[in-house]
This record gives C-alpha cells, sequence and structure tokens, in this order.
C-alpha cells in the first residue's frame, strides 16, 4: 500500500517537475528585463498557451491570487510558479472541445441556418458574455466573416480555427 | 394566463441566459486562440533577436580569436610570418593627403552611354528629387558622382557642431525617422506620406543609415543629398552602423564592393571619413534630445559638445587616427604588452570592449547563456610570440610608409613602450580619450531597461542598459522634457518607456522578415507633442490577416533556427547521447529541450517551440539521429563534402566572413587558396576544431570551381545559404571528384 502511495508521489513530482519547466519557458518569453517578473497584462497570455481556457472572470481570481499585497503591476514568478503547478495538476479550465463550441454557436443560431451575420455576431459578442473590445471584435471579424456574404459560416470557421491551432 | 405569461418570462430568460453562456464560452476559446497566437508572434520575436545579437556576441568572439593570436601563435615559417602579418597590418587611416587622392573624383569619366542620374554642384532641390526619383527606378548612380556628393557632404559636415540645434520656429514641423538599415522602399515610403524635405518640412534621420537591406548606397546618397539642398532643415545623426568596421560584417562593405566594382574601394575610404563627421546628436528647441542608442549614468552634454568627433574612427576600437606619422595613443594605464606600438589593429586599444562603471544589477547576464566573453585585461606578461607580431607589425608599416613616399616612423628601435604624453603638444589636438570615446559609444551603443540603475551592456559589447532613473537624471540635469531614439527593431515600429519620456522609433519596416514589423516616424511640432505615424513597406501584409501574418514571419525565423540547429548536428548529437545513457536511440522531450539549450545558448523557451521544431510520436519521445537526418536533410545541397567540417564552417560562416574580408584588403573579392587554407588552419585551431589539413585542402579545392587557384569569397559563403547551390552542368563530374577525399595528395603550404 505504502509503495503504491510513494510511487504515485514520485509520479507527481516528476509531472510536477515537467509543468515547472514548461511553466518557466513560457512566463520567459515575457520576462523582457530578465528579472522574473512579468507585466499584469501578459499573464492571460501566459496561462492560455500552457494550454488552459479560463474566462475572464476565472482569470481575474486567479491573477489575485499571484498578485502582491500591494499590486505593482507586476507578477513575480515566485508567486506565479505554483499557482499555476496547481492548475495544471488539477487539470483546470481545460479547453473547449471542438462540439461544444459548435453547439454554442448554433444556441446563437436558432433557426439553423448554418451562419450568423455580421451584425448578429457583432451584437453577442459585444453585448454578451464577456464582451469583446473593439479590437478584439475586428481582428475576429477578419478572419471570420465571408465577405461576400457578410456573414460568419461557422462550422467552416471552427474548422479552420482548429487545424490552425494545432 | 397568469402562468403562461411567468412560463413565457422563464422561458425567455432561460433563452437569454443560454444565449449569454454561449457568447461567453465563444468569447472564452476565441482569447484563448488569440492568447496562442501571441505567444507565437513573441517566440518568433525572440528568435530574431536572439540571432541578430547572438552575431554581434560574434563580433566579440572575434576579437577573442585575434587575442588568441597575438598570444599563442607563433609563426613557424616565413610563409605564416607573411600571412600573419597581412592580418596584422595595421590598417592605416589616409592621412589628409591621401584623403584627396581617395576622394578625387575629377579623374573620373562618365562614359557617354551612360544613363543613370547626374548630379552637378551645387545642387537643387530637384536634383535631390530626381534622385530619388532614379533610384525607385532603379539606376545606379556614377561612381564619379557618388565621390563628388561625397566630398561636398564632407565640406559640409566638417562645419557643423557635434550637436546640432533645431528649432520649431522656422520649420513648423520636425519628422524623426529611426533606422533605416539600407532600405529603401522605406525611405521612398515616409517621403511619399510625409512628404519631401523643404523649408517648411524639416527631417532627422537618427542613424543607422546602412547594412543589412540592400539600397543602403542609395539612401546615403538621397539623405546627403537632401542635407546639401536644405542645410538648415534636414539633419543626420550617427548611428553605430555609421562605422567602417561594422560595415565590414553586416554587409554595406559588400554592397558597395559589389555595386562599384572599380571605384568601390575609394568610395569606401572616403566614406570611413565622411562617417566620422556625422553630428552625433540632435536637440530640438532646446527641449528634445534626439540620438541613436540612448546615455548613460556618465553621459555629459557638454563634453559631448566640444569633443572632436572626427578623431573617433569606429566605435568598436579605440583607434587613434596617427597623425604626422606618430603612433602614439594616450593610454591611461600602461599595459606591460606595450600600448604604445600599434596593437594588431583590430583590437580596442585598451584591450576591453566599451563598458560603462559597472553595476550589474540584481540579474546578472541579461539572458541565459547570453554571456559574451569580454576581454577584459591584458595579458600579465609580454609573450614573445607577441613581441615578435608587433615586430613585424612595425617593419611592415615602415614598408608601406615608404611605399607611400612617407618618412619613415622615427620610432624603430625604441623600446615597445607608451609614448610619453608630450606628443600631445604637437600642433594637433589631443587624441580622443577613454573618456570621450565612452561617451560616444554610450550614445551610439545603449538601450533602455525598465529597472532603475545602468549597467554594462553584454549583450551588445558596447553602451549600456539605462534605467528610468539615468533618464529622469539626465533630463533634470539639462532641462529636457524627453529623449527620442532608436537603435532597437519594435515591432510597432515604436515605443515609449520610462514614463513616456524615451520614444524608441525604427523606420525599417520587415525589418527581420517581411511581415515581422511595423517601420515608424514621429512628428513633433512647436508643442513637441509626439506624433506619430506607422506604416509597413509591403502591400502583401496588409492583406493577411493576425494569423497569416504570424505564420509568415514565423516560418522564417523557424528557418534560421533550424539552420543554426544544423550548424551544431554534432554537439546536439553529444549532447543528446549523454540524455540516452541506455543507448535506446531515444530520449524525452524534456530532455531534447535541455540539450538543445545547452548547445546552442539562445535563451529561447525551447518547449513552447518545440511543437513546430520536433514531430513528436505519441509517447513524447523523440529518435534523435533521424531528427538530425531531418535537419540535415534540409540544408545539405553537397552531399560529397564532409557534413561536419561543412557545418563547421557553417556556423562559424559569420566570423569566418568577417575574417575573410580582412584579409582581402584590396577588397578584389578573392583570396588565394593559400591563404584560405590559412586562415581556417589558425581559426579551427583557436576553434579546438579537429579537422586534417587534407580535408581543408579538397574542401579548398572542390570550391574553386575554375581551378585558378583563388576563392571566390562570396560563391564560398553562397554555397551555405538554403538556396541550391549547383555547380555549372558541364563541370558537376569534375567538382565531384575534386571533392571526394579519396583524392589524395593535396599541396602543401607554400606550395601552389
Amino acid at each position: 500500500m505504502s509503495s503504491t502511495k510513494h510511487f504515485m508521489e514520485i509520479s507527481q513530482e516528476i509531472i510536477a517537475s515537467e509543468y515547472h519547466k514548461k511553466i518557466k519557458d513560457a512566463f520567459e518569453v515575457f520576462d523582457h528585463e530578465a528579472n522574473n517578473t512579468v507585466d499584469v497584462r501578459e499573464i492571460g497570455t501566459i496561462i492560455r498557451s500552457l494550454g488552459c481556457c479560463p474566462s475572464e472572470g476565472e482569470l481575474h481570481d486567479l491573477i489575485a491570487e499571484v498578485e502582491e499585497e500591494e499590486p505593482t503591476g507586476y507578477i513575480r514568478f515566485e508567486k506565479f510558479l505554483p499557482v499555476m503547478t496547481e492548475v495544471l495538476l488539477e487539470r483546470r479550465y481545460r479547453p473547449i472541445p471542438e462540439d461544444t463550441l459548435l453547439r454554442a454557436f448554433e444556441v446563437l443560431d436558432p433557426s439553423k441556418r448554418g451562419f450568423l451575420t455580421k451584425e448578429e455576431l457583432i451584437k453577442y459578442m459585444t453585448e454578451e458574455g464577456e464582451p469583446f473590445s473593439q479590437e478584439e471584435m475586428e481582428e475576429m471579424l477578419s478572419a471570420a466573416i465571408d465577405p461576400e456574404s457578410n456573414s460568419i459560416h461557422y462550422k467552416d470557421y471552427i474548422a479552420m480555427m482548429v487545424v490552425d491551432d494545432s | 394566463m397568469g402562468s403562461g405569461t411567468s412560463n413565457q418570462r422563464h422561458f425567455a430568460f432561460q433563452n437569454a441566459e443560454k444565449a449569454f453562456r454561449a457568447a461567453a464560452l465563444i468569447q472564452r476559446w476565441y482569447r484563448r486562440y488569440v492568447a496562442r497566437l501571441e505567444m507565437r508572434r513573441h517566440c518568433t520575436w525572440r528568435i530574431f533577436q536572439s540571432i541578430e545579437y547572438a552575431g554581434q556576441q560574434d563580433q566579440v568572439k572575434l576579437h577573442d580569436f585575434f587575442s588568441y593570436l597575438v598570444e599563442h601563435f607563433t609563426p613557424s615559417s616565413n610563409h605564416e610570418r607573411d600571412f600573419l602579418n597581412r592580418v596584422f597590418t595595421e590598417e592605416r587611416f589616409p592621412q589628409d593627403a591621401e584623403m584627396e587622392k581617395f576622394s578625387d573624383y575629377k579623374s573620373i569619366e562618365v562614359p557617354d552611354n551612360y544613363t543613370g542620374p547626374r548630379l552637378s554642384f551645387p545642387l537643387l532641390p530637384d536634383h535631390a528629387a530626381a534622385l530619388v526619383e532614379a533610384f525607385r527606378r532603379k539606376q545606379q548612380l556614377h561612381a564619379r558622382y557618388v565621390l563628388n556628393l561625397l566630398h561636398e557632404t564632407r565640406k559640409h559636415l566638417e562645419q557643423l557642431p557635434n550637436i546640432t540645434r533645431v528649432s520649431t520656429c522656422y520649420s513648423e514641423e520636425v519628422t524623426v525617422c529611426g533606422d533605416l538599415h539600407g532600405q529603401l522602399d522605406d525611405l521612398i515610403f515616409i517621403f511619399y506620406k510625409n512628404g519631401l524635405p523643404s523649408p517648411e518640412r524639416a527631417y532627422v534621420f537618427n542613424g543607422d543609415f546602412v547594412d543589412r537591406g540592400k539600397d543602403s548606397v542609395e539612401i546615403l546618397m538621397v539623405l546627403f543629398a537632401f542635407m546639401l539642398v536644405y542645410p538648415k532643415e534636414f539633419h543626420l545623426n550617427r548611428g553605430n552602423h555609421e562605422d567602417h568596421m561594422v560595415n565590414l560584417r553586416y554587409g554595406f562593405t559588400k554592397e558597395v564592393m559589389h555595386k562599384y566594382k572599380t571605384h568601390g574601394k575609394k568610395i569606401l575610404k572616403t566614406l570611413q571619413d565622411v562617417f566620422c563627421w556625422l553630428p552625433l546628436a540632435t536637440l530640438v528647441d532646446e527641449k528634445v534630445l534626439i540620438l541613436h542608442g540612448g546615455v548613460s549614468d556618465m553621459t555629459d552634454l557638454e563634453l559631448l559638445a566640444k569633443l572632436d568627433r572626427h578623431k573617433i574612427v569606429s566605435t568598436l576600437r579605440r583607434k587613434t587616427r596617427k597623425e604626422n606619422g606618430k603612433q602614439a595613443t594616450k593610454e591611461k594605464a600602461t599595459p606591460p604588452s606595450g600600448a604604445g606600438r600599434p596593437t594588431p589593429w583590430f583590437l580596442p586599444q585598451t584591450r576591453s570592449l566599451p563598458a560603462s562603471p559597472l553595476r550589474l544589477g540584481a540579474s546578472g547576464a541579461p539572458r541565459a547563456g547570453r554571456s559574451s566573453s569580454i576581454p577584459c585585461s591584458c595579458p600579465a606578461d609580454a609573450k614573445e610570440p607577441a613581441r615578435r607580431a608587433r615586430r613585424s607589425v612595425d617593419l611592415e608599416l615602415d614598408r608601406c610608409r615608404r611605399q607611400a613616399g612617407l618618412p619613415v616612423s622615427p620610432a624603430q628601435g625604441e623600446p615597445l613602450l607608451c609614448t610619453p604624453e608630450a606628443d600631445s603638444e604637437a600642433e594637433e589636438p589631443p587624441e580622443p580619450t577613454q573618456e570621450e570615446w565612452k561617451q560616444v559609444v554610450d550614445i551610439l551603443w545603449s538601450d533602455p531597461m525598465t529597472q532603475d540603475g545602468c549597467k554594462a551592456n553584454t549583450i551588445r559589447g558596447g553602451g549600456c542598459y539605462f534605467g528610468p532613473n539615468v533618464t529622469e537624471q539626465l533630463l533634470q540635469k539639462y532641462n529636457l522634457q524627453f529623449l527620442i531614439r532608436s537603435h532597437e527593431c519594435k515591432p510597432e515600429g515604436y515605443e515609449f518607456c520610462h514614463s513616456r519620456k524615451v520614444l524608441t522609433i525604427f523606420s525599417a519596416s520587415n525589418y527581420y522578415e517581411v511581415g515581422s514589423n511595423r517601420g515608424a516616424y514621429v512628428k513633433l511640432g512647436p508643442a513637441l507633442t509626439p506624433y506619430i505615424v506607422q506604416y509597413q513597406a509591403n502591400e502583401a501584409t496588409h492583406t493577411l490577416t493576425m494569423r497569416q501574418r504570424i505564420s509568415r514571419v514565423e516560418e522564417a525565423a523557424l528557418r534560421s533556427l533550424r539552420e543554426k540547429l544544423f550548424a551544431h548536428s554534432s554537439d546536439l548529437l553529444g549532447e543528446f547521447k549523454k540524455h540516452d545513457a541506455d543507448k535506446t536511440g531515444f530520449i524525452t522531450l524534456s530532455d531534447w529541450a535541455e540539450a538543445v539549450e545547452s548547445v546552442l545558448r539562445l535563451g529561447l523557451p525551447w518547449r513552447m517551440l518545440r511543437p513546430q521544431l520536433v514531430r513528436s510520436s505519441t509517447d513524447n519521445t523523440l529518435e534523435y539521429r533521424s531528427w538530425l537526418e531531418d535537419l540535415a536533410k534540409e540544408q545539405l545541397s553537397h552531399e560529397n563534402i564532409q557534413s561536419s567540417l561543412l557545418e563547421t564552417l557553417y556556423q562559424n560562416r559569420s566570423n569566418l566572413e568577417t575574417i575573410f574580408r580582412i584579409i582581402d584588403s584590396d577588397h578584389s573579392g578573392f583570396i588565394s587558396l593559400d591563404e584560405f587554407r590559412q586562415t581556417w588552419k589558425l581559426f579551427s585551431s583557436h576553434m579546438n576544431v579537429d579537422i586534417t589539413d587534407d580535408c581543408i585542402c579538397d574542401l579548398a579545392r572542390s570550391i574553386d570551381f575554375n581551378k585558378d587557384g583563388h576563392i571566390d569569397i562570396n560563391e564560398f559563403l553562397e554555397a551555405f545559404r538554403l538556396v541550391e547551390q549547383s555547380c555549372p552542368e558541364g563541370e558537376a563530374s569534375d567538382c565531384r571528384q575534386a571533392t571526394s577525399t579519396t583524392d589524395g595528395g593535396c599541396s602543401k603550404p607554400g606550395t601552389h
């Protein structure tokens, strides 16, 4: 019994140490001064590129955990590492599977046309959920909208993005 | 019915909630997608930057190499000594009389069939505009006009102070542009979008006009022409690339020799002088300071204004001009190995690279694995070979002097000691002091950092990193509002830092690769509020989405990276084997990342890059030999050349190129097989590379395609590019025979 437990602990350790290296690499990309700090505004990017998919709200909670008592605008690696390791070990904020994403679009398209108009997309993305900024909206439109029909055929869109992502 | 409407309401509420949640899910997913693109973009940037800076570090390594030669290499034959002398012969900075000869253009005839632009002096605004148009149509300016223009330029620059003063009273607006690096398209675009220079439209170009891009000559011609036409409104600052030593390495020298085969050397010599006369900084309304690199905590504008900027020939070495045959160099410390006699010219006289007062901050070396070995102190005792090398240098110098008809140095027979500073009492003003030189290096090479303080810029090998407090200190001391500088490529073409007190402006768009970055320029009106205009001089990029743009640039970065990986194949194999004690042929991906970083030392986030570089198997392991083979297949086109030798040469090609250009002192573009072998032998012993003479012979002969005993440098280096290099068809079989290592009997050194 104890040897199994021991084995499990060691595996955890190995996995954790693997995660440490991954987290360190991702962190260092934004550590412009090589002093183990990153701008708090980059934390979202770092967390997401490590495979997590938190909502904005969840992100804010996470940032609160890793911030200094007196927020400096910078996050230190020493605080970030243990929190992020836990997140990875617990497999929190899992990415969204393709079919779930598809169903979400279908909710916004109740008449099942297979597409959303540009206006509809803009309305949903900027007024519902955790609204996009104008920049985010423009960027999404540039890739998503089929200029001839001025609409987004979401099934194709998803397929394209998913391939790109892998 | 009551329950009906409440049902309806409930239903509506549920639908609304579902829509809300669906939207939130899509947004959440999209933001992750964008974040991953961001990460890729940053990684790509890091790749380019670290390769670029590693190249700059190579320059440092080159200094190491030559130091090594001076200290350890004993020529074992006359032949070798002669060769060494050639490498070590002090490059003579032309005396004024000679200078006239070099910039003599009147004797150059322009053929009747020349259809390019013609210049007559004094230049008129129309001429300058016509010049831009001619270059836009890809015409080339004849050497005679080039030299004429340079001659006039120098005359003009000599009158200018070190720090140019500009006022927005006269021209309503001042446009400041950053690095152009030979990218003529960007300059043309700026003039197109912002307007040509005029009395109402002042311009300041903040250095680094040349190197890397392919039209450095044309850029200089345009800039100098406008400066002559509008001397009050058109201003230039010197950058760290306005320096013939740097040009040797980064392409400008090559470009000039290629475009001007007959008169290129003259042009280069003249430019050497012109560069030294460029002003060091510009001050707008006494409030905005514009200079190329940055500042240090020791920056002293009064000193900078006073010093003789013309004496600072190159910021890479504190070379002094030799006036009247004197070779006095002012040395604060007198290293026992003797500093009075000319040290090999490419070595900094102080035997150390410029550095500001060292206060290595908490983080020490800026990036992991990026420590450059800066030669810091000179050897404790004068080694015999060093003395001998210097002795032969003296002899060589005397020979040159005799050839030129100048008085032979009276110093023959004098001990190898520092000449007393009493020499400086002669007519000539004092040589640049260590202090003066450092001031100039600091403003041309420094970069801002976010931490407070001031520490040596070990990545560049010159200048320092300066923090917000240094900026603040300087602004207060001289009652300035903010600083404009260039020197660093920024994705958006510009960047504010130090609470908007420092503005970096960079005008070479697509610097690393098409789509890599925008260029920008900044306009200042009387209120001195910076107004920034961005652009990207390539239409193709506009139509791409962010995703596509990033992919393109990323591909280019990855290609460069794979090149580098290939160049280190043997080392990588060794490192991989260390992680594979059981000799299974497999290593984990984590081991891969560690091994690659320990060999390449680029400080890159390998685990983030891994998916783009390695096709992993399902169990997260890598069969490393086939991975290395795949890399090689991509890079190698000449399969017959021994891959390890090729690899080593490839790894060192930047250094090799620089060395070759130094050896090819007449800029002919050729070196003899012998010289090639000598060079390689010296270089490989320094690098501890195990290459036999036979292999070198074979390689040399295989490259000498027309078998005339000479190697065309450019072709040799082209062999290492990714473009397929194939022998001319008829000689294909000949080539292959020459490369076969079973071919015995290479010629011994000294015979031909």
